[in-house]
């Protein structure tokens, strides 16, 4: 053996991932930005594929008999296989698998086995409310997460730093039905500022369903907070570390000017990209909220689906989740090439 | 008439672990206008400190805690944020390292410039314009379109342009450049070198130059001081100086770089034994002291003056005696019998290696042959992208070469890949890296390390491995303390030694050293080199050395390959090489080097940048920036690597005599062996 013993790395230049990404891009010449798109999205793509799979399969081996399960423990045996058989339920896995995905495709989820009406309605009104939840504590948490980071970077191991990135922490590991029913105590019964349940009435505007989303989105907020502040933070630190800053400040120019236009972009765009990530996380991750605060989202559905083996439901749920996180993760990559010049015009070349 | 800088009685300290820690100590010296003013000294001695002090840019934790500091008149320790500002903004500039670094990625580079100029008040319209001016100031022949690229679009020698053009956009009266040219190219360098010099003349603007290469200082500056341990211990006139130090550091220091024909087989380099204090070390005699042959009690009990000795200064007590300054390093070498083997330890035969990629292919190195006698250093010499490295990775087997050629090693044909060459043949061929700080598990003591290269590369487990264990150290000149340290806990010179240790724990017979000195200070080059040597005069194992500084490879080198774009230009006996008559290429490098002296010649410049390797020129890969173009021959016929001279191969169209003629080189130098040129193109 040739012992570089402890591998010294001379050849392997320090490169982290996206480096190496635009770094290849440049390489092999690609000859557009509209190729390495074309690459993620089929990435994503085998990745849902892939999903799908396990999804299908899991859900068909969780233990339990659909048909007794919906006709109870005192139905004929006989019952129970017509049952299965009329659900299809009899037939080998993989034909099941490429009809239920083939109609998955093109927009028909099955129907489902407790409601016995089509899924897809259920889902997508359940998709839609998660996405409103979503988009709500998103668009509190991006700029003040954000602004937390700046502010914690400039005033760097004094106090308000300190207690920024202390409070973030915290924050973060505290569990959201902790968090959650802090809250509800405080604001909601305390102090009857909001509401506790997050269903709004019947054709509620656009104003009355935003108040009643504020409260569940809270939690969420105080686990994000932490994560983005200290993204922000550690990216601004590094920023104004650098040379360029310097070169900046040593030309002259305002303080200001030397954030706005040299630090903030080259501190953020990391910064950014995990943010759009988290978006997917976020969806998948409503679960506890959605159930705490009685919301109608597709994390609240999943879990009745799971209770009730109701297999379409469940299974077009969680695929329904990893589209988004899918989505949310191929528009951070995009996002990244487009505000680092360095992979942007490589692949122009 | 105002200085441009002074600094006063400067002290500077960091605050770690608690308390204040001095870096400089009492520093004083003053650029007059239009004055060039050289910064020496070895890393750690508090030159960037000084440099980032002048313009109040310290790490947080560093402060200025006593003296003045005056740009052009103004103090600027006392001036408030907005003065400081303007003053920033229109009196001094800095220039550093890593220009790629110091340039905004995401901002182009026409923005970054005119931006000076909207400071200066200027309207958008108007800034461009005079940006575009200023990079056409710094020799940009397209500024146009150099100003629509990002920083990463453009070599590192147009960075450095660049750099340069947003420093001298605000026309300062002072102008601080920190190692500008550190990492560049040997050619690059003296171009920005020559740019720089111009420069100064055209705008007539004053010059911190910090550097550690001494014989660049001695080429750019009028004045030169030298800091040691955060002291000035000597100040003068360039040419005095340099010619004539008073100072003993001074007089180590140049004593430890290779003189134009001093090599490994005639003597030793001097070397300055120990290591500089660390900062914040309380200093109560002269800071040298400890390292030095002519100290004596006076000297460590009490700190010299800087004395002025008419129009140059010196700290040392027994300054008219620093040239007596007793050698540190015995200059004779040990000569053991040379073994004679019949057989050279390595043959290469018809190397090529091709990057290949789906719309281009990267010949990296091409056609490449050569030997390696037993106990021979073959210095592997040439800008970078010239195939150094890949050249080394094959003969390693870490990289697939192209079908075709062949690697023999003891008369054996080897393997391609590592995986498939047999223990013997693997621990035959080590390496030693450039930085010794990545390629050492931090994480393990020296012990391990070498204890693990013992047990891997030898074989050898339990006493038998203690015993060749402190051999080992021994013989790289590391003592027993040093087995339970960790790697951080070590200097950078005491970490290649490990490295070394390491790569001779095998008992190799070809050693590959990539740059394993560019990243040391000189003297602790000079103990590597000597180290390096007298492994080779002991062991007969054999080197391939690779480096960017001619004079270190000079010094080590037995045989000489100049790379250009992956092909061998010229290839000869070190003496041959370097006395010329030479390749063009060759001449090129070699006219590139800053001499000691600072006697400026004629440098053979070089037109445009180094070709891409995946569209090489037709014909000569050279002739786009050849001086000496023949003709339409040198575009369309690519010459071989033919034998001009008994053991000096060049591929070159010109005869060797007409390049003697050109070069200004009588050819009766060597006239013993002088076979008259023959040399016919492909047929």
């Amino acid at each position: 053996m040739l012992d570089f013993g402890d591998k010294g790395a001379l050849w392997n230049r320090p490169a982290g991932r996206s480096f190496d990404f635009g770094w290849q891009v440049f390489r092999t010449g690609e000859s557009s930005i509209a190729a390495f798109i074309l690459r993620r999205v089929a990435l994503s793509l085998v990745t849902l594929v892939l999903l799908s799979l396990m999804v299908f399969f899991g859900g068909q081996v969780l233990p339990g008999n659909v048909g007794r399960a919906i006709l109870g423990p005192f139905a004929e045996e006989s019952a129970v296989q017509a049952l299965n058989h009329s659900l299809g339920l009899d037939r080998p896995y993989l034909v099941q698998y490429w009809d239920w995905i083939s109609n998955f495709v093109q927009g028909d989820m099955g129907t489902s086995y407790v409601f016995r009406s089509p899924v897809a309605p259920f889902v997508l009104d359940a998709l839609v409310n998660s996405l409103k939840l979503a988009a709500v504590a998103f668009i509190i948490v991006v700029p003040i997460g954000i602004l937390g980071g700046v502010v914690a970077a400039l005033n760097v191991n004094r106090p308000l730093d300190r207690i920024i990135s202390l409070s973030g922490l915290t924050a973060t590991v505290l569990p959201e039905f902790v968090t959650g029913i802090v809250l509800i105590l405080i604001f909601g019964i305390w102090l009857k500022w909001l509401p506790i349940a997050a269903a709004w009435p019947e054709g509620a505007g656009f104003w009355v369903q935003l108040y009643h989303l504020i409260l569940p989105s809270m939690p969420l907020f105080l686990v994000l907070f932490g994560y983005i502040a200290r993204m922000a933070r550690a990216g601004m630190i590094e920023a104004l570390e650098s040379d360029y800053t310097r070169t900046a400040v040593l030309k002259g120019l305002p303080w200001h000017t030397v954030i706005r236009r040299h630090v903030l972009r080259n501190a953020l765009t990391p910064t950014i990209t995990v943010i759009a990530t988290q978006a997917g996380y976020l969806i998948g991750g409503l679960v506890v909220v959605e159930t705490l605060f009685r919301y109608q989202g597709i994390g609240s559905l999943i879990f009745t689906a799971a209770r009730g083996k109701d297999f379409p439901v469940l299974e077009a749920g969680i695929l329904i989740i990893g589209i988004v996180f899918a989505t949310a993760t191929l528009i951070a990559d995009i996002t990244y090439s487009l505000l680092n010049p360095r992979i942007r015009l490589g692949a122009e070349r | 008439m105002t200085d441009a800088l002074v600094l006063d009685h400067l002290d500077v300290a960091y605050h770690a672990r608690g308390r204040d820690r001095a870096v400089l100590r009492d520093v004083s010296f003053r650029i007059g206008e239009g004055e060039a003013y050289g910064l020496v000294g070895e890393s750690g001695c508090g030159k960037s400190t000084a440099a980032l002090a002048a313009v109040r840019y310290l790490p947080r934790n560093g402060s200025v805690t006593g003296g003045r500091i005056a740009i052009a008149g103004e103090d600027v320790t006392t001036l408030g944020r907005d003065a400081l500002r303007r003053l920033r903004a229109r009196t001094v500039s800095m220039v550093y390292q890593d220009p790629g670094k110091a340039l905004n990625p995401t901002l182009r580079v026409g923005r970054q410039i005119a931006e000076i100029f909207e400071l200066a008040g200027a309207s958008a319209g108007d800034a461009r314009a005079r940006a575009s001016g200023m990079l056409k100031r710094v020799r940009i022949s397209d500024p146009a379109r150099v100003m629509q690229r990002y920083a990463h679009e453009l070599s590192g020698g147009m960075q450095q342009r660049v750099a340069i053009a947003m420093a001298l956009a605000k026309d300062p009266a002072l102008l601080i450049l920190d190692e500008p040219t550190t990492g560049l190219d040997a050619t690059v360098e003296a171009e920005v070198l020559d740019l720089i010099a111009e420069l100064r003349r055209e705008f007539r603007t004053s010059i911190l130059f910090i550097s550690h290469n001494l014989a660049v200082v001695a080429k750019m500056c009028d004045r030169v001081g030298v800091l040691y341990a955060g002291m000035l211990v000597e100040e003068g006139p360039t040419q005095a100086l340099f010619r004539d130090p008073r100072h003993p550091y001074t007089v180590a220091l140049l004593r430890c770089l290779p003189r134009a024909g001093e090599h490994k087989g005639q003597n030793r380099l001097d070397t300055i034994p120990g290591s500089l204090p660390l900062p914040g070390a309380i200093i109560t005699g002269c800071p040298f002291a400890e390292r030095c042959a002519l100290a004596d009690d006076c000297c460590r009990r009490e700190l010299p003056a800087l004395i002025d000795l008419a129009g140059r200064f010196s700290r040392c007590h027994y300054h008219t005696r620093a040239g007596e300054l007793p050698r540190q390093t015995p200059a004779e070498v040990r000569s053991l019998a040379h073994r004679t083997a019949p057989e050279p330890v390595l043959r290469i035969d018809n190397l090529n290696k091709t990057f290949r990629s789906r719309d281009h292919n990267l010949r990296a190195v091409a056609d490449l042959s050569l030997t390696i006698e037993v106990g021979e250093t073959l210095g592997l010499v040439g800008e970078s992208g010239s195939g150094k490295t890949t050249f080394a990775k094959l003969l390693l087997g870490l990289l697939p070469p192209d079908a075709g050629g062949s690697i023999s090693f003891d008369a054996r044909t080897l393997p391609p890949l590592l995986d498939e060459r047999t223990d013997e043949e693997v621990k035959a061929m080590q390496i030693v890296f450039q930085n010794p700080d990545s390629a050492l598990n931090r994480a393990h003591s020296i012990r391990h390390v070498i204890g693990r290269a013992l047990k891997q590369l030898a074989g050898l487990s339990g006493e038998a491995l203690k015993a060749r264990l402190r051999d080992l150290i021994r013989s790289v000149k590391l003592s027993e303390r040093h087995l339970s340290a960790k790697p951080r806990q070590l200097s950078g010179g005491l970490k290649q030694r490990v490295a070394i240790a390491r790569a001779f724990a095998g008992e190799p017979r070809l050693v590959v050293c990539d740059e394993p000195t560019s990243a040391l200070d000189v003297s602790v080059q000079a103990a590597i080199l000597n180290l390096l040597a007298d492994l080779q005069a002991e062991k007969q194992v054999s080197y391939v050395f690779i480096s960017h500084d001619l004079g270190v490879v000079r010094y080590l080198a037995d045989k000489i390959a100049v790379l250009y774009l992956g092909r061998i230009m010229e290839l000869g006996s070190s003496g041959r090489v370097f006395s010329g008559p030479h390749h063009p290429y060759t001449e090129a490098l070699l006219s590139a080097v800053p001499k000691l002296d600072g006697a400026s010649r004629a440098r053979i410049k070089l037109e445009g940048e180094i070709p891409s390797a995946s569209n090489p020129p037709s014909g000569c890969v050279f002739h786009t920036r050849c001086p000496r173009k023949l003709g339409p021959i040198c575009e369309t016929q690519e010459p071989p690597l033919a034998e001009a001279e008994p053991g000096h191969a060049l591929r070159c169209h010109i005869p060797l005599a007409n390049l003697a003629k050109l070069q200004g080189i009588s050819m009766h130098q060597h006239s013993e062996t002088v076979v008259l040129p023959t040399r016919h193109g492909r047929p």
